[in-house]
């Protein structure tokens, strides 16, 4: 579990945020939706301490991480798996020297114990024979699942998704979004995904948090989204009008 | 942003580098890796410049000398003591600012705006230490090798432009080289030189860190890098000449 309080932030005197208060779920896929320039990416970058909020309280489980120095922080961030928009792959390392980064720099595993669980990692994403490539050589599907791959690799307690679909197939998306929930489930963790996709939300949205403007604005689950009378949710939800005739027909 | 803020936020990024490494086999192969290719990458270039450097002061002193007081062997003498004491350590820091600094600032800057670093720290590893520490300590290990390489390069070609051209005797030559020899002028250089080895990779390493935006930002950090480390080059060499020369 993942409470924030009161976080607020502004930059260079624009309000980005204001008093956001959230509770992540254990074992569940909290969704933040919202315009782009809304204040996804920031929130949870205040989240993970990227940046600091102006204001409020971040908890992870019991452990104010706000109130903590940078040295314990490292510690909670040994549990954190992160998965970047861009998904910040180092590309002087191989895939398998990417995967295994983590692994080498806090575990004192053995070279073929850190192998075999880098394996593992890149077999549970569904990606197998391209260890040795660099990632500029393979395609941007691809590039995500090692970046999750790399961000499972410690088996962490919470793991961060910012726009996991961005620049992906429609297909593609899909397969990254089951990944992403199922192994959610698997190692129980708190998983936050960031995204603009209604196709994510009604999927693998078990809670969906909404953000208009640097505020929360809703939060509910994916079946209550479609009856929202929430003139803002409703006008993103029902942005495309797909959407729209999918409600009128049910 | 004016200087004192920047000689703030550079000596903490600097102090934040200098935090023991999480790996010390992972630092290791680093330092042989940057190693590698901040000092053996520009031995090529090094090699080239100091030759020619050589070869340009022992033609400028002989045609300089048209005086019959002013003995043959001082071309050999003033070949060794101006690469020695400025050309090798100075114009080779000068020459690696561009080189290696504008390779540091870009690679760090797109480290930055591609989220890398965000990454490393999302992974509880202190990315300042991570990615500069060995960048300085490689430099500062390799770059009083490479100047003393340049120094001997740089006789190497007054010799070989005596040989061919006769302008002087290699015998001239060879004894002006000797001649009045002191070991201070190797330390006073090696001293130099490990000072510029941390201004070529710190500045660049900061510029790249604290890059913002996107790919054009990486291109004017690179370019800022490059700037202001030859600055401070040139600045330190004038106070350390000062200090241990007067
Ligand atoms: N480091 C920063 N400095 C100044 N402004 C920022 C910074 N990061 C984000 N912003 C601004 O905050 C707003 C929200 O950005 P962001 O959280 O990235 O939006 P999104 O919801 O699309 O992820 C944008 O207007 C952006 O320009
Ligand atoms: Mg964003």
């Amino acid at each position: 579990m993942i409470k924030l309080e009161n976080i607020s932030k502004a930059f260079n005197g624009e309000q980005i945020l204001s008093d956001i208060g959230i509770t992540y779920e254990q074992g569940k896929t909290n969704l933040i939706i919202g315009a782009s320039g809304s204040g996804k990416s920031v929130l949870t970058k205040c989240t993970v301490g990227l940046i600091q909020p102006d204001t409020g309280k971040v908890f992870y489980d019991d452990r104010e991480f706000t109130a903590l120095d940078s040295k314990s922080r490292q510690e909670i961030r040994t549990e954190i798996g992160m998965l970047f928009q861009g998904n910040a792959l180092f590309d002087s390392l191989t895939i398998e020297q990417n995967v295994m980064f983590p692994l080498q720099m806090h575990t004192d595993m053995k070279s073929d114990e850190i192998l075999e669980r880098v394996n593992f990692c890149l077999e549970r994403v569904q990606l197998t024979g391209v260890n040795h490539k660099y990632p500029a050589e393979i395609s941007g599907g691809m590039q995500k699942r090692v970046a999750l791959a790399r961000a499972i690799s410690m088996k962490p307690k919470y793991l961060f998704c910012d726009e996991p679909n961005s620049g992906l197939d429609p297909q593609t998306s899909i397969v990254i979004d089951q990944l992403i929930s199922e192994i959610t489930k698997e190692y129980n963790m708190t998983t936050i995904i960031v995204t603009h996709d209604m196709n994510s939300v009604m999927e693998i949205g078990d809670k969906v948090i909404f953000i208009h403007k640097g505020r929360k604005w809703w939060e509910g689950n994916s079946d209550s989204i479609l009856s929202t009378t929430n003139k803002e949710l409703s006008d993103f939800v029902f942005a495309s009008s797909v959407m729209k005739r999918l409600v009128d027909k049910k | 942003m004016n200087l004192l803020s920047h000689i703030g936020k550079f000596s903490m990024l600097i102090a934040r580098a200098f935090s023991k490494p999480e790996k010390m086999k992972i630092f290791r192969r680093q330092l042989m890796f940057e190693i590698d290719s901040l000092g053996i990458g520009s031995m090529g270039i090094i090699a080239i410049i100091s030759f020619f450097m050589g070869a340009v002061i022992t033609i400028q002193t002989s045609s300089n000398i048209d005086s019959a007081f002013i003995p043959a062997y001082t071309v050999g003498f003033t070949v060794r003591q101006s690469m020695i004491l400025e050309f090798a350590p100075t114009i080779i820091a000068l020459i690696l600012a561009g080189k290696v600094g504008s390779n540091i600032a870009s690679e760090i800057g797109t480290m930055r705006v591609s989220e890398q670093i965000d990454a490393l720290e999302i992974m509880g590893i202190n990315s300042a230490s991570y990615l500069i520490l060995p960048k300085i300590t490689a430099a500062v290990i390799i770059n009083p090798f490479l100047v003393i390489i340049s120094m001997f390069i740089g006789m190497a070609g007054g010799y070989i432009v005596a040989w061919g051209t006769g302008i002087v005797t290699t015998s001239e030559y060879l004894y002006g080289l000797e001649y009045d020899f002191k070991i201070f002028g190797v330390y006073y250089a090696i001293v130099k030189t490990i000072f510029f080895a941390f201004i070529i990779t710190a500045i660049p390493s900061y510029y790249g860190y604290y890059t913002k935006g996107g790919s054009l930002a990486v291109g004017a950090a690179s370019t800022k890098a490059v700037v202001t480390s030859s600055i401070v080059i040139l600045f330190v060499n004038y106070v350390l000449t000062q200090l241990l020369l007067i």
